[in-house]
């Protein structure tokens, strides 16, 4: 059992859901509410990790992660470090990996909380942070709630990207499904098989939980 | 600036709690309307959809801003188009009940209502708010989610959350319009009990004209955006200020004529008929063409047996073209000579004893009193069935 890989997969799920999920309230939304040129081509670029093959967008990070590239010379300027083949750098791959599934359902939350409730919370003297935080979020929790099971369950199964651009470094950048990966190749079955079962059950038990949290509205009840 | 009325005159202001509005922009919904709400008073405003009411209320709540304009309530001016102020919906104060009452379905009825008391102190919100759901007879459920409420109850609850907030003026807009009719009936008793008991202006959306006349102190008429006559509801159904505004109102008898000297005194003469009229003919240039309107009400059939009150008055002989039973009141139509339709509703008892069939000749009199002259031709009003 490779229980640093354990510990760096869980570690990559719990900082990309941290990051991510504020972020995609915040996209979700305005991607909801806003009405402006170019919204389609937004929601389109947010889509757009769900339809390209992982090896693709994995390629186009390690290029731009480069020293040379853009965004490899500022973070190497800010951080005095490199991005490929570290931690953060499987972060940063992560989070884009991630949008649509966090964005998504997130927007589609929005959407569906009637626009005169934010109006009646207007008008009962709820400033829009407070409407925020005491009509929209508890209205959109089901939203954020499958938003963070599918970005956690996710990146934990998250192989082409994360290969792509982390390799496979002990305690740095070897997630779970990369050892797995590792063990079938050096015919330890044995291993592979004790693992596939650890992240099929930390799988299932995330959603579970979540799940059953997101379903536990008395209100909604018909 | 002057207030002025939308039927012309000033408005006086007797209290300076009341709410103005005057508010203009050609488009994208075109506006022109001006009206004035007085404390305790219920103003409706009435018009078909697409007439602008509900734009006008999300105005004086701050939820919409026209180009040009204000919005005056008592003494604060909310909006200003031309000096760019205009208040936060939260900071303007107002009470409003929306058409599906824009409950909050994650929160029980108690704190819906809670949340609009956050004015006060907080040991004492939970207690108005009780004190507020008792008001509007919804005591014991207040724990409930909306989902577990029927519409009615939900009405009350929006009208509790609304009034809560201790509104410097209360707008409904179209508040009986998801409730079937024997609750609506209800809840306009209850909506006209609790009046008296506040003194704000209070501001009714509704298409619905019974409603607007069974509630309202004034109704101000709306037309794509304009608004047309602001009056009582009694003052509009017998003196509309325009043709438009008697349409709208689903008035019928509307007549083109003209003024005419008839043995030294000034007549409208309509087709065959000179009628005497007891104001505004002798102002008007001999000559003139004017549209005129009767409300049914001074429209009387003389009885068959005995004469009645008022039958020396421009009395006038008709053929009955259509008689429409509807319970216990039958609307009849009157054929006059020149072709012209003369519309009026009596009791079925009544018909039935003058023996009123389709076809049948009756004489009538149109009370002078009655008669409202109009500037502007009727001609393409009043071919309406």
């Amino acid at each position: 059992m490779d229980w640093s890989a354990l510990s760096v997969s869980l570690r990559l799920a719990a900082f990309t859901c941290l990051i991510l999920i504020p972020f995609s309230i915040w996209l979700g939304r305005a991607l909801a509410y806003a009405r402006f040129r170019g919204k389609g081509l937004c929601e389109a670029l947010v889509a757009l990790p769900l339809v390209l093959p992982p090896t693709v967008l994995g390629f186009y990070l390690l290029l731009s992660f480069g020293r040379d590239a853009p965004l490899g010379a500022f973070w190497a300027e800010v951080t005095g470090s490199g991005l490929n083949f570290t931690f953060n750098g499987i972060l940063l791959a992560s989070l884009l990996a991630n949008l649509p599934f966090a964005v998504q359902p997130i927007q589609r939350a929005f959407e569906h909380v009637p626009h005169n409730l934010r109006e009646a919370a207007w008008c009962s003297g709820l400033s829009p942070w407070q409407t925020l935080l005491r009509i929209e979020l508890p209205l959109v929790w089901p939203g954020i709630m499958s938003a963070a099971a599918l970005t956690f369950a996710h990146t934990l199964g998250e192989f082409g990207v994360i290969l792509m651009v982390g390799g496979a470094i002990d305690g740095e950048t070897r997630t779970l499904a990369i050892a797995i990966y590792d063990r079938v190749q050096a015919f330890d079955e044995q291993g592979a098989a004790q693992m596939s079962a650890l992240l099929l059950l930390v799988s299932f038990v995330t959603l579970g939980l979540v799940y059953g949290l997101a379903g536990r509205r008395r209100w909604a009840r018909g | 600036m002057g207030w002025l009325g939308a039927g012309g005159g000033l408005v006086a202001d007797v209290c300076g709690a009341s709410l103005r509005v005057a508010v203009n922009q050609p488009g994208p919904i075109p506006l022109a309307a001006e009206f004035v709400c007085q404390p305790g008073e219920l103003l409706a405003l009435v018009g078909p959809s697409g007439s602008g009411k509900t734009t006008l209320l999300r105005t004086i709540a701050g939820l919409y801003r026209p180009q040009h304009g204000q919005v005056e309530c008592a003494g604060n001016v909310w909006f200003d188009a031309e000096r760019k102020h205009s208040l936060s919906p939260q900071r303007r104060q107002i009470g409003m009940v929306f058409q599906d009452y824009a409950l909050f379905p994650h929160l029980t009825a108690l704190d819906n209502v809670q949340l609009s008391v956050r004015h006060l102190p907080q040991p004492q919100r939970r207690l108005q708010a009780e004190k507020w759901l008792s008001k509007v007879r919804l005591e014991g459920l207040g724990g409930r989610y909306p989902n577990a409420l029927s519409g009615g109850q939900r009405q009350r609850v929006a009208l509790a959350r609304a009034l809560a907030r201790d509104p410097k003026v209360l707008l409904l807009d179209e508040p009986f319009s998801a409730v079937d009719q024997v609750t609506r009936r209800r809840l306009q008793r209850e909506l006209a009990l609790l009046r008296q008991q506040i003194e704000i202006p209070i501001v009714l959306v509704t298409h619905d004209l019974e409603e607007a006349t069974a509630l309202a102190d004034q109704i101000c008429v709306l037309h794509n955006g304009a608004s047309l006559q602001q009056a009582t509801p009694e003052a509009l159904f017998t003196r509309p200020s325009s043709p438009l505004v008697a349409r709208l109102l689903d008035r019928h008898n509307l007549f083109d004529g003209v003024v005419v000297t008839v043995n030294g005194q000034r007549r409208l003469q309509w087709g065959a008929c000179s009628l005497e009229v007891a104001e505004g003919l002798d102002e008007l240039p001999l000559g003139e063409q004017v549209t005129w309107y009767l409300p049914p009400s001074d429209i009387v059939l003389h009885r068959r047996d005995r004469p009645s009150l008022g039958e020396r008055e421009n009395p006038l002989a008709a053929t009955v073209d259509e008689l429409v039973v509807l319970g216990g009141i039958t609307s009849v139509s009157l054929r006059v000579n020149h072709g012209d339709m003369l519309r009026f509703d009596i009791a079925t008892h009544a018909a039935r004893r003058n023996q009123l069939t389709s076809g049948t000749v009756v004489n009538v009199s149109l009370l002078a009193a009655g008669v409202h002259l109009m500037p502007g031709r009727a001609d393409a009003h009043n071919n309406r069935t």
